[in-house]
């Protein structure tokens, strides 16, 4: 199995001063960039020690918010390109739904994966609903731009006899000519987290790998399994490479340790839902007839948090202790003992996977809890999950 | 319900009373609550309530993504169902499909009356001339929207599944067509010059979506308009004041028209 170390860059300093809405509305006035200038550095830090530990490095992006100050999820990545020289670097990722400009997007990830010498995973990311407003983007017709954006952006980087025409429905050139070409061949591998079993098959026919993140023990394995059924159907070769889970990562040399790491990185559930509710669920977003039920339930809002424990309890993640995540399959936690065995009943209740995504920082885990967390995973848990999923 | 065809567009409408004919264009919400409107308007005239491609039960066509598309359809929809020279009458949304109609042909419109419509830009850039509707809370919404909230905004939840996603149908279609710009056409303002219709320009004096101020600027854009106010009535006076609403179209529809 491989793991990737991923952390939001959250601005927590924030936090205290926050309480209806993380998002979209926040002013910068909370941020502090001296202060976000050491936090940046840190976050690099401590995904250049992946570097020796043998983790790899996921980055993602969200916008007008002090939960993830990461707005650009390749700039972190380019830093990295050239720091870290062995570990793979996945960037999940670009929301190109939701950006105007999807030959920028092209070259952005054909720069990365030259400069690191062809370690550049591809995201490709819907976005959650909250991210249209920072963007502007039509919610009604995101996923029609997503696929041609895909499109576009593949074709651009596997042509290269010299400018093509691309006269779409949203995107509009005349002359594609992507430099420098990528450094894989024929491009990097392209990955798209899905949170539905619709989504995980439309992945599945194009050979995509997907990223689950925050679906959990009760609302993984229909994922899964809808990707599985997909990729036989369609003919394409199956193997656990293709799916990947996200889990809160705490580990620490006593259980209790593990399990207040945990506890901190939960901070990241706690806060990143917390949202004003007309930001939600933009119209077109989701389908009438979901945007019906949300109407009828809430006024114009969709409620935050679809977690569930495994005996089907609703779980309110901005209140939700680490038993309770443990228990609901979003959190591995306790001593490497512990998580070896939390994570490997999750693995044989989903039937698989084959790339861990690990949130081994989040909220406000500080430094020197996350280098601690990072190496003993590293020391005691991955060689012991090296053969899983391969 | 009744259906029709235009073209090759499939269309819900709702078709009432007797008299000279008048085609309404709906804003993008609460078109459940128009019946004591349409039940007022229909004793004077043949109403035409057609739903917009996406709205309602209209089907959705793949090639239609801007107000210019309902536009031609609606001249199109005029000149098909031979239905004469028409009093053309639009509210919000349905306001501006109204105007960019008006701009392009006024051939089979007789008169144009306009309900704090939407479509055109005055302010500068920094401006806001329409309210954000995606990004006012649902309580704010609801004080901008109507004039009195407790008595005109309807209880979502005592819908029907199936009247719920007609209210999530209408709400994704008017997103379609006016995301972004946001409920405008910059252009539309250059050529209000050929509204050559007479045009009443009604609106809520206590329309918090779009101010009477930019209904006044509205009105003085237009080769041949007249302003009125409709006390205590928000965004949708037809919803909150209906008889106050249909007697002024039923007034204008009348007067020599001197302006």
């Amino acid at each position: 199995m491989k793991v990737w170390h991923f952390s939001e860059m959250a601005y927590h300093p924030a936090w205290p001063q926050l309480r209806d809405s993380y998002r979209v509305i926040v002013p910068s006035r909370l941020y502090d960039p001296k202060i976000g200038a050491d936090l940046y550095h840190r976050y690099l830090d401590e995904w250049a020690l992946c570097d020796e530990l043998g983790i790899n490095i996921m980055t993602n992006e969200h916008h007008a918010t002090a939960t993830c100050a990461d707005s650009v999820c390749t700039i972190p990545m380019a830093i990295l390109a050239r720091e870290t020289k062995k570990v793979r670097l996945l960037a999940l990722g670009m929301p190109i739904g939701n950006r105007n400009d999807p030959i920028r997007v092209a070259e952005e990830y054909s720069t990365l994966d030259v400069i690191s010498r062809g370690r550049i995973e591809m995201g490709f990311v819907k976005g959650v609903p909250f991210e249209i407003a920072p963007a502007n983007t039509n919610p009604v017709d995101l996923m029609e731009r997503f696929w041609e954006a895909h499109d576009l952006i593949l074709k651009a980087m596997t042509s290269h006899d010299g400018p093509f025409n691309w006269e779409g429905t949203h995107f509009h050139y005349r002359s594609v000519n992507v430099w420098p070409r990528p450094y894989q061949q024929p491009h990097p591998p392209v990955w798209m987290p899905v949170g539905s079993p619709g989504s995980a098959m439309e992945a599945a026919e194009r050979g995509m790998t997907i990223g689950v993140l925050n679906t959990g023990w009760v609302r993984t394995p229909p994922i899964f399994e809808a990707y599985r059924n997909k990729a036989a159907e369609v003919g394409r070769p199956m193997t656990p490479q293709r799916l990947a889970y996200m889990a809160l990562i705490g580990v620490g040399d006593s259980r209790a340790e593990g399990e207040r790491r945990a506890d901190q990185i939960l901070g990241y559930s706690r806060t990143s839902g917390i949202v004003a509710p007309q930001f939600m669920n933009p119209p077109g977003y989701a389908s009438p007839a979901l945007s019906a039920q949300a109407l009828k339930t809430s006024g114009a809002g969709f409620r935050a948090g679809r977690i569930q424990s495994r005996d089907g309890r609703n779980i309110d993640p901005r209140t939700m202790a680490a038993a309770d995540a443990i228990d609901a399959g979003l959190v591995f936690a306790g001593t490497p003992d512990d998580v070896f065995a939390q994570l490997c009943a999750f693995y044989d209740h989903v039937g698989g996977f084959g790339h861990l995504l690990m949130m081994g920082q989040g909220g406000l885990l500080s430094h020197e809890d996350t280098v601690a967390n990072l190496t003993l995973f590293s020391r005691e848990v991955l060689p012991r999950i090296a053969d899983l999923g391969v | 319900m009744e259906r029709i065809q235009v073209g090759g567009v499939s269309l819900e409408v709702t078709s009432v009373g007797e008299g000279p004919p008048l085609l309404f264009l709906h804003g993008g919400d609460y078109f459940a609550q128009h019946r004591d409107f349409f039940e007022t308007l229909a004793r004077q005239w043949r109403v035409f309530v057609p739903r917009h491609p996406g709205f309602g039960r209209s089907e959705q066509p793949d090639g239609f993504r801007t107000v210019h598309d309902l536009a031609y359809l609606y001249l199109d929809l005029i000149d098909r169902q031979e239905l004469g020279k028409v009093t053309l009458v639009g509210s919000s949304f349905g306001g501006w499909i109204a105007l960019e109609m008006c701009v392009r042909c006024v051939e089979k419109i007789d008169r144009l009356a306009l309900i704090d419509a939407v479509g055109v830009k005055f302010g500068g850039r920094e401006d806001r001339d329409i309210a954000d509707i995606y990004a006012l809370s649902h309580d704010e919404l609801l004080a901008r929207t109507f004039s009195d909230p407790a008595g005109a905004a309807p209880d979502y939840s005592r819908l029907t599944d199936e009247e719920a996603v007609l209210v999530a149908r209408d709400r994704q279609a008017t997103a379609h067509y006016g995301w972004r710009p946001y409920m405008h056409n910059p252009g539309l303002r250059q050529w209000l010059h050929r509204v050559r219709v007479p045009a009443l320009v009604l609106w809520g004096d206590g329309d918090g979506i779009v101010s009477a101020d930019y209904g006044q600027k509205l009105c003085r854009s237009l080769p041949k308009a007249r302003f009125e106010l409709i006390r205590k009535a928000g965004h949708y006076p037809q919803i909150e004041r209906p008889a106050e609403v249909a007697d002024a179209i039923d007034r204008f529809a009348r007067a020599e028209v001197l302006w």
